[in-house]
């Protein structure tokens, strides 16, 4: 039991950053980026291959993360002309890409057996407890550490140039902002933490495969983002830890349902999902933490 | 300062450097601007008095909309070029015209919904290091300097504008007035040699109009050269120095108020030939 709660915090932790990451490129900057998933999972291989050639856990954490931001780069500079459901279709076709490719690509990523024996930091030294505390206490600092950095941006004049560009980027151009070097570096910045999720995932998991970076879970980090309140970082994190504590809880809750198999318990769940979903849109349309209007500092008198 | 008033002879119109014996700020030459095949712009050509207030005047269709288009960096022109402060600005994006000083108002008040008064009046300010990404999470002591510096000039602004009440306030909630005065107090803050406004006083009540009417004096008599595109004539009489009358794409006269009130082809543009 106490290794299954440590493990979801690690999960949590996994889809904070995740939320981060799609709070800093929709909530700031307004891309709206369905393929987070397909970062998510770049960093993950990228990591995989980098340690699974000798290179150590810091570097491999390093290379998934560049990988991250120049698959950022890239979608950013194919997409420049887009906004809106266009960028999200776009996004979305990246994402499935990323898996399509994981899958068929059997020589980089042994296709849909996955890799598996991916260096896991500890597990042999400390034991299956040991190692379960070690990783939730590590990837909940982690999260700490980004939320700090991305909150920072989020109230530096940064983030305020970056809302312009979400609000009206034509208008934010001659406010006098670089509108491209914004959306170009927001996006970019997102695509690495997205990345970085990815990798300790990978490690943490010791084995990943095409199936692990499904669509799904963008949809479940736009629920964590939009539950926890777009535009504020805080939020996205307090909606990531919520959404894995309902989806964990959901498990046992389909399962006191009586009469029902388990293909339907996992349904059921799905439902579940959704349903919140609506019921947080419907009650609280900007989420629990909504973004707020920073207060003008006082004339001095 | 202004000799001509007839008929904008190409030439002279264009020539850069000089706007009837001033130095010039703005120098339109031979612009061309086409939409499917239609010339909204057919070689336009004026040069600005620099320091002054200039009005840009015109029917319907003229092509006003599109030469402010043109010349603030949102379209580019098919031919011809655009001078400002008397270097080439031909189709430079909008934000590299706002570091050199040139910005631009909206006909509809525009703003970013979900930023507040203060926000709008800080976005505004030039040259700041903590927009810069690896700059901002460090907020270093040059960032912060210039943060609490244009903070001052913000509030400094919303005073003068009589906005200090409302600086919390996300611009969406504010009436149609309240819209255009943050429009002038955030291009202020972005340190303007010269503002384009496109109808500053469409949808405005008398009162407020003439409220505006006295900022812009105030703002000009700053050095800060306007340019303004306006339908109502009393106000163009009562401000500018120097007006541009448009027609078709092109030039039609250049001249005080007076000149070109009393010129017969601006008469026709208006109001059409006797037949």
């Amino acid at each position: 039991m106490l290794s299954y709660l440590l493990f979801s915090v690690t999960i949590g932790g996994i889809y904070a950053l995740l939320s981060l990451a799609l709070n800093l490129a929709w909530g700031g900057a307004g891309l709206v980026n369905l393929g987070l998933a397909g970062f998510f999972g770049i960093g993950a291989y990228a990591t995989a291959l980098a340690t699974g050639a000798g290179a150590p856990l810091a570097i491999g954490l390093c290379v998934a993360m560049a990988a991250g931001v120049l698959a950022g780069l890239a979608i950013t500079g194919l997409t420049l002309r887009l906004r809106d459901d266009y960028l999200a279709i776009v996004t979305l076709g990246f994402g499935e890409i990323v898996r399509l490719v994981a899958l068929n690509e059997r020589w980089l990523t042994n296709g849909a057996d996955g890799m598996s024996g991916i260096l896991a930091p500890g597990k042999a030294a400390l034991g299956v407890v040991g190692f379960n505390q070690a990783w939730a206490g590590g990837v909940t600092l982690v999260v700490l550490l980004v939320w700090l950095l991305l909150r920072r941006l989020d109230q530096s004049p940064f983030g305020r140039a970056l809302r312009a560009v979400r609000e009206d980027q034509e208008l934010a151009g001659f406010a006098g902002k670089p509108v491209l070097r914004l959306k170009y570096q927001a996006f970019a910045l997102s695509a690495a933490v997205a990345a970085l999720a990815g990798a300790l995932y990978a490690h943490y998991q010791s084995y990943i495969s095409p199936d692990h970076f499904q669509p799904l879970i963008t949809i479940y980090i736009f629920l964590a983002v939009t539950a926890g309140g777009i535009g504020r970082p805080v939020g996205a994190v307090l909606g990531a830890y919520c959404v894995v504590a309902f989806l964990e809880a959901t498990r046992f809750l389909a399962a006191v349902v009586p009469g029902i198999e388990a293909v339907q318990v996992a349904a059921l769940r799905e439902a579940l999902v959704g349903l919140s979903l609506l019921l947080v849109l419907h009650l609280r349309p900007k989420g629990i933490l909504p973004e707020r209007i920073p207060p003008a500092p006082k004339a001095p008198s | 300062m202004v000799q001509t008033s007839l008929p904008a002879d190409r030439a002279s119109a264009s020539r850069p450097g000089t706007a009837g014996g001033a130095e010039s700020v703005l120098d339109v030459v031979d612009v061309t601007r086409r939409f499917f095949g239609m010339a909204a712009l057919d070689g336009v050509g004026f040069s600005l008095p620099a320091g002054r207030i200039t009005g840009l005047i015109g029917p319907n269709g003229a092509g006003k909309s599109t030469l402010l288009n043109v010349v603030s960096g949102l379209l580019r022109p098919d031919a011809g070029a655009v001078r400002f402060q008397g270097e080439d600005i031909t189709g430079l994006k909008p934000h590299r015209l706002a570091a050199r000083g040139l910005t631009r108002t909206f006909q509809i008040a525009r703003g970013f919904p979900k930023m507040s008064v203060f926000q709008h009046l800080m976005l505004y300010g030039p040259r700041q290091p903590g927009e810069r990404l690896l700059q901002a999470p460090m907020w270093s002591r040059t960032a912060r300097d210039r943060e609490a510096e244009l903070a001052e000039r913000a509030l400094a602004i919303a005073g003068r504008l009589r906005l200090s009440p409302l600086l919390d306030a996300p611009v969406t909630a504010l009436s149609g007035g309240q819209k255009k005065l943050v429009e002038i107090g955030r291009t202020l803050m972005a340190e303007p040699r010269m503002i384009l406004l496109d109808e500053p006083m469409a949808g405005v009540n008398p009162s407020l109009g003439a409220e505006i009417a006295a900022h812009l004096q105030a703002l000009n008599a700053e050095g800060i050269s306007l340019c303004l595109v306006e339908h109502d004539m009393a106000l163009i009489r009562q401000l500018c120095h120097h007006v541009v009358v448009m027609a078709e794409g092109r030039t039609l006269v250049t001249g005080s108020f007076e000149q070109v009130a009393a010129n017969a082809e601006v008469q026709e543009a208006y109001l059409g030939r006797r037949h």
